[in-house]
C-alpha cells in the first residue's frame, strides 16, 4: 500500500494505462447455464470500476473468477501484466486481491478480530509461537481495533463479540474491513451496501474513495445507481453473461445505464 | 475520516446501544451467558448430580468409588475427544468405538501372536487408527459424502475386519507385554488411586484444548464447522483441515484402544459398538453443537463425567441398568434442547 502511495505522485501517470488486473474472454458455465460468455475486463491503478447488471447477469460469477472463488472454463487472467491462474481464493489473496463476497464470507461463531484475521492468523513471537504455534490473540485484537479505527468504522467498538451477535450492517463492515485492511493490489466488493442503512452506506462509499485515494483500485458491484454514479470512475455493464459495454458517469446518465443494462439500448 | 464520523446523526449510535441493553430480560441474559460459556450448563448438571447421588447413597462419595468412576470414564472420555473434533466440523463419527476395538485387537494380536515388542505393537495400533481416520476423511472430503453415512458404512467394515482378524478370540492381558497393559496400572494420589489411563486422558484433554483454543488450526476447525463456504472463501484449505481432523481423531482412537486394553486387562473383539453412541452422548451433553462450530473439549469431559456419574450413582442406588439408559436418554434430549435454545441468540 505504501509503495503505491509513493509512486502515485510521480510515476502513476506513466503507468496508468497498464492494467493492474486484466481478464480476457472469461467463460464459465454451470452445467447448461452459461454464467459468463466471453467477458473481458481491465482494472487500472487508482480507479473505481463499477460492475452493474440485472439479477443473474453474471456479476458475481465474473468477480468470483477474478478472485479464485470459481475457476473459469477458459480465458486468461493477468495481474500486473503477469499471467496467473488461481486455484482458490488463497491464490488470489497472495497476489494482493481481497474480496468481499455477496454472501458475506464471515464465520458467525468467531469474534470480530478472529474474522478479520481468519486464514492469516499471527503467532506470538519466540518459541511459544514457532514451536507451540500459539496465536497472538491479544495482538490481533489490538491490530483489529486499530485497523477499524483507521478505516473510520465506528460501529464496531468491541472486537471480541461473535459476529453472529452483530447487525447485518456491522457484519458487512467486518467483511469490508477485512478486505480493505489486507488488500495490497485490488479490493473487490460485491454488493457491499445491499444490507446497509443510509449512514452505513455512506461510510462504505467513503471507504471506497479512501482506498482509491491511497492508490488501491476497487471493483464495486452494486444495484444502487446513485451509489455507482457517486464513486465510480468507469462502469462495466454486464448483461446476460456478456459485457454490454463500458461507460463513465460523465459519458452517460443513470437512465442510459439502466437502458443498456436491460437491453433497451445498446452501445 | 473525521468527516465520516460527523456525517451521520450521533443520536443514531446511542439508540443502537440503548436498544441492545433494553431487550435484556433475565431469560435472555441466562441464554447469553450460556452462549458465551457452553461448558457452564454441563458443569452445573455435574455438580448437582454429584450432590444428589451423594445424598442418596453415602457410598457414592467415597474416594474408592470416585476413582472407580474416573477409570470407568477413561475410555469413552478419550474417544469423546476424537468425537468432539469431528462434531465441531459439523460431522459425526459412528465408527469411533469400532476403530478403537480394531486398533486394540491389532495391538494385542501383534504382540501376543507375532511376539512383537510392546512399542511395535503400539505403533501398529496407531497406524490402524490413522488408516481408519484416513479412510473416513478421504470419503468425506474427496467424495463429499455425509459423515453420517460414511461412518455408518465404515463402522460395519471395521467391526467385520475386527472379527475376521481376531477370529472372535479375546487376548488376555497376561499374554501381552507389560507396556500394552500399562494404562491399567494405578498409583496413589493422596487417598485416591489414579490409573495411568485416566492421567493420559486428562493430558490429552489439556493438549486438545490448547490446540483448539490457541492455534490457527483450532480456529480454522471452528470456522470450517461454522460455515464451510465462508471458510473456503476466507482462504482456509477446508479439505486439508477436515482430513487433518479425521487423522487426529484416528490417532486419539488408538490411544483410547491402549487405555481400553489396560482398563479391562484384555483385548476383546466385542463390545465396542456401545462406545460409538456413548462418545456422541458425552459430546452432546457437554454442550457441543451437532451443527458444528460451537463447543469445547472441556464440555465433553464434563459430559463424559456426567454419564459416568449417572450410571454409577443409579446402580449404587440399586436401580436396574434400564434406568441408567433411561436417564442418559433424557439427558441427551435436554442437552440438545438447551443447545437449540442457546442458538437462538443470533438474531
Ligand atoms: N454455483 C452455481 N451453480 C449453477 N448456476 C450458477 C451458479 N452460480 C451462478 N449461477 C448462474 O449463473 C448466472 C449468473 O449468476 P450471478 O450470481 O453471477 O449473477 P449476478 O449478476 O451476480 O446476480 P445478482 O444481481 O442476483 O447477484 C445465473 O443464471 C445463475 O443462476
Ligand atoms: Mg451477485
Amino acid at each position: 500500500m505504501i509503495d503505491t502511495q509513493h509512486s502515485s505522485s510521480g510515476t502513476l501517470v506513466a503507468e496508468s494505462r497498464k492494467p493492474i488486473l486484466q481478464a480476457k474472454n472469461l467463460v464459465k458455465t454451470f452445467g447448461k447455464v452459461v454464467g459468463l460468455d466471453g467477458v473481458s475486463l481491465e482494472l487500472y491503478p487508482g480507479e473505481v470500476l463499477a460492475i452493474i447488471g440485472d439479477n443473474g447477469a453474471g456479476k458475481s460469477t465474473l468477480i468470483k473468477c477474478l478472485t479464485g472463488a470459481e475457476i473459469p472454463d477458459s480465458g486468461e487472467l493477468h495481474v500486473s501484466g503477469q499471467s496467473v491462474s488461481f486455484k482458490g481464493p488463497q491464490d488470489a489473496r497472495t497476489h494482493g486481491i481481497e474480496t468481499v463476497y455477496q454472501n458475506l464470507a464471515v464465520s458467525p461463531a468467531l469474534d470480530v478480530a478472529s474474522n478479520l484475521f481468519l486464514g492469516r492468523e499471527e503467532r506470538v513471537p519466540g518459541p511459544l509461537g514457532s514451536l507451540f504455534r500459539m496465536l497472538d490473540t491479544k495482538g490481533m485484537r489490538q491490530k483489529a481495533k486499530a485497523e477499524l479505527h483507521r478505516l473510520g468504522i465506528s460501529t464496531l467498538q468491541d472486537v471480541t463479540v461473535p459476529v453472529e451477535n452483530l447487525s447485518g450492517g456491522q457484519r458487512q463492515a467486518v467483511a469490508v474491513a477485512r478486505a480493505a485492511a489486507f488488500g495490497s493490489k485490488v479490493v473487490v466488493l460485491d454488493e457491499p451496501t445491499a444490507a446497509l442503512g443510509v449512514r452505513e452506506s455512506n461510510q462504505v462509499l467513503q471507504l471506497v474513495r479512501d482506498l482509491r485515494d491511497r492508490g488501491l483500485p476497487v471493483i464495486l458491484i452494486s444495484h444502487n445507481m446513485p451509489h455507482v454514479f457517486d464513486v465510480a470512475d468507469r462502469i462495466h455493464v454486464q448483461r446476460l453473461g456478456k459485457c454490454a459495454g463500458t461507460i463513465t458517469p460523465q459519458s452517460h446518465s443513470m437512465t442510459d445505464a439502466v437502458a443498456i443494462m436491460t437491453g433497451a439500448a445498446t452501445l | 475520516m473525521t468527516t465520516l464520523e460527523t456525517a451521520g446523526p450521533p443520536a443514531e449510535q446511542k439508540d443502537l446501544a440503548g436498544e441492545f441493553q433494553d431487550r435484556q430480560t433475565p431469560m435472555t441474559r441466562i441464554r447469553n451467558v450460556l452462549h458465551k460459556y457452553p461448558a457452564l450448563s454441563p458443569a452445573v448438571v455435574l455438580l448437582v448430580s454429584i450432590v444428589v447421588f451423594g445424598l442418596l447413597n453415602d457410598r457414592f462419595l467415597r474416594v474408592e468409588n470416585l476413582s472407580l468412576i474416573t477409570q470407568q470414564v477413561a475410555v469413552v472420555g478419550t474417544l469423546a475427544i476424537a468425537q468432539t473434533l469431528i462434531i465441531l466440523t459439523a460431522g459425526i463419527d459412528l465408527s469411533v468405538g469400532a476403530v478403537m476395538i480394531l486398533s486394540s485387537m491389532v495391538m494385542a494380536q501383534f504382540a501376543a501372536n507375532e511376539g512383537a515388542p510392546g512399542i511395535l505393537a503400539l505403533a501398529a495400533g496407531l497406524l490402524t487408527g490413522l488408516a481408519a481416520g484416513a479412510l473416513n476423511g478421504f470419503l468425506v472430503t474427496k467424495f463429499r459424502l455425509p459423515p453420517f453415512i460414511v461412518t455408518l458404512g465404515t463402522l460395519n467394515i471395521f467391526v467385520a475386519l475386527t472379527l475376521l482378524y481376531s477370529n472372535g478370540a479375546t487376548v488376555r492381558g497376561s499374554a501381552m507385554p507389560g507396556l500394552l497393559t500399562w494404562m491399567g496400572t494405578t498409583f496413589p494420589v493422596g487417598p485416591v488411586r489414579i490409573s495411568t489411563g485416566v492421567v493420559t486422558m486428562l493430558l490429552l484433554y489439556l493438549f486438545v484444548a490448547y490446540v483448539l483454543g490457541k492455534t490457527a488450526w483450532g480456529r480454522h476447525l471452528y470456522a470450517v464447522g461454522d460455515d464451510k463456504e465462508a471458510a473456503r472463501l476466507a482462504g482456509i484449505p477446508v479439505n486439508r483441515v477436515l482430513m487433518s481432523v479425521y487423522l487426529s481423531a484416528g490417532a486419539i482412537m488408538a490411544v483410547a484402544a491402549w487405555i481400553q486394553i489396560g482398563r479391562s486387562n484384555a483385548a476383546s473383539p466385542n463390545g465396542g459398538v456401545d462406545m460409538n453412541l456413548d462418545s456422541i452422548t458425552a459430546v452432546v451433553i457437554g454442550g457441543t453443537s451437532l451443527f458444528g462450530g460451537r463447543g469445547s473439549v472441556w464440555g465433553t469431559l464434563l459430559g463424559a463425567l456426567i454419564v459416568g456419574v449417572f450410571r454409577n450413582g443409579l446402580s449404587l442406588a440399586g436401580l436396574d441398568v434400564l434406568y441408567q439408559t433411561l436417564a442418559v436418554g433424557i439427558l441427551i434430549i435436554i442437552a440438545v434442547s438447551i443447545d437449540q435454545w442457546i442458538r437462538k441468540v443470533k438474531s
